[in-house]
């Protein structure tokens, strides 16, 4: 078989996808680390070696290491949670519950959703005054909270918002994988007298694995990458109380426009997807086959 | 799903209590939803007022459309996503035919290289993304919005899977023939990946029809802005804001994907399935 038959007609079949590649993925990863060793250029001085100044100015950020943890805070929030519920609705619709239908188009709804309009509604659903939970806390005679101007409650809202939208999304992934459970294995179980309890944590919830590691995974790489309903909703505010590492490193970059400290910081960034692309690797990927 | 002859015992119906749980949480899903809805067709005085005796009207959508180039923001999006989605098909279909197809010195490499992106996005890349598109000249243009995703390591990765199933005897069979390359492609493999194709557009479409943070970053004109950015615009503009008015003009912006899934809504969950699993 002439599957080696010119060697040219691969490369000219990669080509373009790789230049392209190469020059907004490679590139651009390679050039912040080159340019986080320097400084800004400004009008009166041009970009000088600076070595590891822009690291030592994030060590002393207090603000960088605030958008730090609460970026951790925000995926240890999000991702068990909308992990567990993620498995109930799962477990729900493949059992057969009456109206599964109409069940799954309202827990998969949010997903399709902009994340930009999903803040918005969310955002007059948490205004002041007027919005839908001041008017429900009113109703109960609770005093009133200023949910997002708080820096205490902040972080909880975008923690709520953000297990809203993904929940669904994650549930299709175990919706497959109870699909592909023998329904054998409960004909079994339950011979044995096992109760419905005891057969989700026995039998369905191990099986389940290496989905439960691929949703986290995912989650953990959605939690530093999307930022959108922080630019909405409060703009990291208040007092940087909700500001995660990505929407941190677009302010430096293009409100502040220095860009060789938003560089170093994406190299943070840069650092934590890397420990996360090793531990999928070497813990996932053993059984998912890249072949 | 289950074979009819064994049926599982605990899969067979859900006990009265669960249905309740089941169904509030729903409930509880479709609740921001629901609200949003109820906003945006009543007037302004009931936007937090419940009765059963609130007007219905479409006046926050006119005014809406009328206060910002919503007109214009649909194109633009509009453009975007189909020029990134067809960008993609091609680029992909081609990356991952080398691949797949071929043996050649540097392909592990190579696809190591598009197995990187799974990791650092564009998205993240936002500094340095944005000064190259500087240097090209192309800074607030949607061509500079799109082409940091025209090559989709997803994509390629996805393609392969499956044009590596093809059968081998086919390929063969079509070469013996007198097929070229480019015809076995089209001919053979393009037409069994059909359902990949499919799972593929539909999480790109949705994906860049969302997309906001770079879009927000890379443009600044009416010209060149999608609706997402658009929406950020005409609903941060602190004149007044009059929420009836912002949730009209949110779920216009979002009424075409949401339609889209209503109608298709086997497609996308299964489309999302497959494209997520790998």
């Amino acid at each position: 078989m002439n599957r080696t038959h010119s060697s040219i007609t691969p490369w000219l079949l990669l080509a373009p996808a790789m230049v392209l590649l190469l020059g907004f993925t490679h590139y651009p990863a390679v050039a912040t680390i080159w340019h986080s060793f320097f400084s800004t250029a400004k009008a009166a001085r041009p970009s000088v070696f600076v070595g590891l100044e822009n690291y030592a100015l994030a060590a002393d950020d207090p603000v960088f290491w605030r958008a730090l943890a609460n970026n951790l805070w925000f995926a240890i929030g999000t991702i068990p949670v909308s992990i567990a519920l993620a498995i109930m609705m799962a477990l729900w619709i493949n059992d057969r519950v009456a109206g599964r239908g109409l069940l799954r188009l309202a827990y998969f709804t949010p997903t399709v959703l902009p994340m930009i309009a999903v803040a918005n509604i969310w955002l007059f659903f948490y205004t002041p005054q007027y919005g839908l939970l001041e008017q429900l806390t009113q109703a109960l005679g609770l005093p009133s909270h200023n949910w997002l101007g708080n820096p205490d409650t902040v972080l909880g809202c975008l923690i709520v918002v953000a297990i809203w939208k993904e929940a669904g999304f994650f549930m299709i992934f175990y919706l497959a994988a109870l699909q592909q459970i023998s329904p054998v294995l409960a004909e079994a179980a339950s011979l044995e007298g096992a109760s419905r309890w005891q057969y989700f944590w026995r039998v369905q919830f191990p099986l389940l694995m290496p989905t439960t590691l691929f949703v986290l995974i995912n989650a953990l790489i959605n939690s530093f990458r999307l930022v959108d309903h922080i630019v909405v909703m409060t703009k990291g505010g208040p007092d940087n109380a909700s500001s995660l590492l990505l929407y941190y490193i677009y302010e430096v970059g293009f409100s502040f426009w220095d860009s060789a400290y938003a560089a170093a910081l994406t190299v943070v960034l840069l650092v934590v997807l890397a420990v996360v692309a090793i531990v999928k690797f070497r813990f996932l990927d053993r059984r998912t086959h890249y072949q | 799903m289950n074979s009819p002859n064994v049926t599982d015992p605990f899969g067979r119906r859900c006990p009265v209590l669960e249905t309740i749980a089941a169904w509030l949480l729903g409930c509880l899903w479709l609740l921001p939803l629901l609200y949003a809805v109820w906003t945006a067709f009543h007037p302004a005085e009931f936007a937090t007022r419940f009765t059963l005796a609130a007007p219905l009207t479409l006046q926050n959508f006119i005014n809406a459309w009328q206060a910002a180039p919503f007109p214009r923001y649909f194109l633009n999006t509009f453009l975007l996503v189909t020029m990134i989605l067809a960008a993609q098909m091609v680029l992909s279909t081609m990356a991952a035919y080398a691949f797949a197809r071929f043996t050649f010195r540097g392909a592990d490499l190579m696809f190591l290289l598009v197995l990187m992106q799974l990791m650092v996005m564009p998205d993240i890349l936002i500094v340095e993304n944005y000064s190259t598109m500087n240097k090209l000249g192309l800074r607030d243009t949607i061509l500079s919005i799109g082409l940091p995703y025209f090559a989709s390591a997803f994509g390629i990765f996805l393609l392969r899977q499956t044009f590596k199933s093809v059968p081998r005897e086919l390929d063969e069979a079509a070469t013996v023939e007198g097929a070229s390359a480019l015809q076995v492609l089209t001919k053979v493999y393009m037409p069994l990946a059909k359902p990949i194709y499919l799972a593929f557009g539909l999480v790109s479409v949705s994906t860049h029809w969302n997309n906001f943070l770079w879009p927000l970053i890379i443009t600044n004109s009416v010209e060149s802005r999608p609706l997402t950015v658009g929406l950020q615009v005409f609903s941060s503009t602190d004149q007044g804001v009059d929420w009836s008015i912002i949730t009209a003009a949110t779920l216009m912006t979002s009424a075409p994907l949401l339609v889209a899934f209503l109608l298709f809504q086997r497609q996308f969950v299964q489309s999302f399935m497959r494209a997520g699993i790998r």
